[in-house]
């Protein structure tokens, strides 16, 4: 991960006017305010984390940034024009682009359909699929990224779970995104294979690209995050600046932070002899991945009507 | 997983590793083509009427009048979706362009054009209402089927005082009507119905949409999955809403043979139990229940089985009786052929 070193004097340097920009922004289903008051920049070459725990808001937020939903209350802008999108097409034509954890591709496509899909090139006549230049494209594109798949023909589905990330990542930008959601792009992913994807979200940073990087594994934020905001029960809990917090204040932040120290004395009243000290545990050397175990993303996509 | 990772400067030249006969084992319909095979060599041997080259004109119409349907029908798989109404809206529309026709004396295309417009209308509120309630196309197609059977049967009584429409074979328009899409001509001493040439025509104007176009592309998406589809701007709504109105637009076609072939008559009661044929062709022909993979040619081999299969056992002088256990066999057969060559295609 050398590829992360240096990038904070690259991110003080870069102070420009923010892309996509929320103000006290709200999202209510009925009577459930999944999303309250949150404000939000993107910038250009900038990494913007989005951590939270499930159910703290993050897919409703990704949801209105990429027009799957409309938002409530506040104001959302897009280049510094108040936009209401309706549909994700709206989105992807201001420059927006959302590669998703589950929904990204069709798993029984080939490749090079997959990466073209909703943008095909077609010539005369007829309007024929031109898949030759597409293939070209697709492979030129994919290996500029350093991604290297050896049949553009072989179904999505084939490949491994990173490979299929960055394949996502690297069709994002070649179709002139300027910002990329990437919505939890390593929750479902071993050790080495989010290495490959984190490093892809540093090279679309450097691109240029405004990256809204949703997750909930501090240390994978960490490693690539200019810019910090953690969501709690829908609302900002904390919106920080990289210089600003270390590793180990962010992973308390995520696990918890006081809300932890308390259930710990609640699950002690409980019954103290089954409850270690965590105090102990750290002393043992568990305590160093607290939010460590891939949790399940299930239940938050559940959230909405 | 490192290994996939080479630098940006690095070709690639792992390409041309898979060979030839590889990719063409993984076509999907290769394997309705192997059963396509096996069964005609079968019924050459066992039935001698089947080597009798008259009978191909026979063996073809049978397919064809399945075949047509299948075309939309393995799309609409593709697509995610099947119709179980595809069966009787072929009738519905026989009846409307007959019914009507004949009830106000006007020129039989007119009856025809109406029966156009009636049977796209049919498929647009299958897709409408399937895409506005997100049901299951079973449950919403099984109430149109019951629908439309309904309707074919009473209004058909109301209009015509029977249980079939009037005969519209003197009326203005019919002949042409009937050269359109029921005529035959003499090929080489085979008789070849009009309605094979179209089932051709049909088979391979769908075959490259699905392959070379845009809307192909987004057909196999919608069917794959729809929330990737809709995700990167594929508007799956239209997609789908296309589909069912393709049903609608070949339903209306098959109607129309169905009543100029048979002097302009058309039994109500007709169709029932066909969309399984239908599915069955195109199932046969590699296309996945589930969405996302199959092929329109494929369906096209698969209704060629049906054909022979349906034929082979009467000129074999068996008991037709045994023909569906035959086809129910067939299908269950095909299957697992499909499945087997998918999965050792994709191994390699």
């Amino acid at each position: 991960m050398t590829t992360t070193k240096g990038f904070a004097t690259e991110a003080a340097t870069s102070p420009t006017t923010p892309i996509v920009h929320l103000e006290d922004c709200g999202k209510s289903y009925g009577n459930i305010q999944a999303l309250r008051g949150v404000s939000l920049s993107v910038r250009q070459g900038e990494i913007t984390c989005v951590l939270g725990d499930n159910g703290a808001g993050k897919s409703t937020l990704i949801k209105i940034i990429a027009g799957l939903h409309d938002y409530t209350s506040g104001r959302m802008s897009v280049n510094g024009e108040e936009r209401h999108f309706s549909s994700p097409r709206e989105s992807l034509d201001s420059g927006i682009a959302t590669v998703y954890q589950d929904l990204a591709l069709a798993p029984l496509m080939s490749v090079w359909r997959n990466f073209f899909l909703g943008n095909e090139i077609t010539k005369a006549p007829f309007g024929r699929l031109d898949s030759a230049t597409m293939k070209r494209i697709a492979a030129e594109e994919l290996s500029k990224m350093g991604i290297s798949i050896p049949n553009l023909e072989q179904p999505v589905g084939k490949l491994s779970g990173g490979q299929r990330q960055c394949v996502a990542i690297a069709r994002a930008i070649y179709f002139g995104a300027k910002v990329l959601i990437l919505d939890e792009p390593t929750a479902a992913l071993g050790v080495s294979q989010s290495g490959v994807v984190l490093k892809y979200v540093v090279k679309a940073r450097d691109a240029g690209i405004g990256v809204i990087f949703i997750t909930h594994n501090p240390h994978h934020a960490y490693l690539v995050g200019n810019h910090f905001v953690v969501l709690k029960l829908g609302r900002v809990a904390l919106d920080v600046h990289r210089a600003d917090i270390t590793l180990e204040q962010l992973t308390t932040e995520m696990a918890g932070g006081s809300e932890l120290e308390a259930l710990s004395h609640e699950l002690r009243n409980v019954n103290p002899d089954l409850v270690v000290d965590p105090a102990q545990v750290a002393e043992s050397g568990v305590q160093d991945d607290p939010v460590e175990p891939a949790e399940d993303n299930g239940p938050e996509k559940k959230e909405g009507p | 997983m490192a290994s996939t990772i080479t630098s940006p400067a690095t070709p690639d030249d792992r390409v041309s590793t898979r060979s030839i006969s590889a990719r063409l084992l993984s076509r999907p319909e290769i394997g309705s083509l192997v059963g396509a095979a096996v069964i005609l060599v079968f019924f050459l041997i066992t039935a001698a009427p089947f080597r009798d080259i008259d009978n191909t004109g026979t063996i073809l119409y049978q397919a064809a009048l399945i075949g047509v349907m299948a075309v939309p029908v393995s799309l609409l798989m593709i697509g995610g979706e099947f119709d179980l109404s595809a069966g009787v809206a072929v009738t519905t529309s026989g009846l409307t362009a007959g019914l009507l026709a004949y009830q106000f004396s006007l020129n039989v295309w007119i009856g025809v054009l109406a029966a156009l417009v009636f049977s796209l209308l049919i498929g647009a509120f299958n897709g409408w209402l399937l895409m506005r309630t997100g049901l299951p196309s079973f449950l919403v197609t099984l109430g149109t089927f019951f629908i439309l059977q309904g309707l074919n049967i009473a209004v058909t009584r109301i209009a015509s005082g029977a249980v079939a429409s009037n005969s519209i074979s003197d009326m203005d328009g019919f002949s042409a009507a009937h050269a359109v899409f029921a005529s035959e001509f003499k090929l080489g001493g085979i008789t070849i119905k009009i309605i094979i040439v179209w089932w051709v025509v049909f088979v391979a104007i769908a075959g490259w949409v699905l392959l070379k176009t845009k809307i192909g592309n987004w057909i196999f998406a919608v069917g794959g999955d729809a929330a990737a589809a809709r995700a990167v701007g594929v508007p799956v709504k239209k997609v789908k809403i296309g589909l069912f109105m393709a049903v609608g637009f070949f339903a209306w076609f098959t109607g129309m043979q169905l009543l100029f072939n048979s002097n302009g008559v058309v039994q109500s009661g007709e169709g029932v139990g066909k969309e399984f044929l239908y599915i069955i062709a195109a199932v046969v022909g590699g296309c996945l229940l589930t969405g996302g993979y199959g092929s329109v040619v494929g369906a096209a081999v698969g209704a060629l089985i049906f054909g022979m299969v349906q034929l082979g056992v009467v000129y074999a002088g068996w008991n037709p009786d045994w023909f569906k256990a035959f086809l129910g066999a067939m299908l269950l057969l095909a299957t697992i052929v499909n499945l087997v060559v998918k999965n050792k295609a994709e191994a390699r």
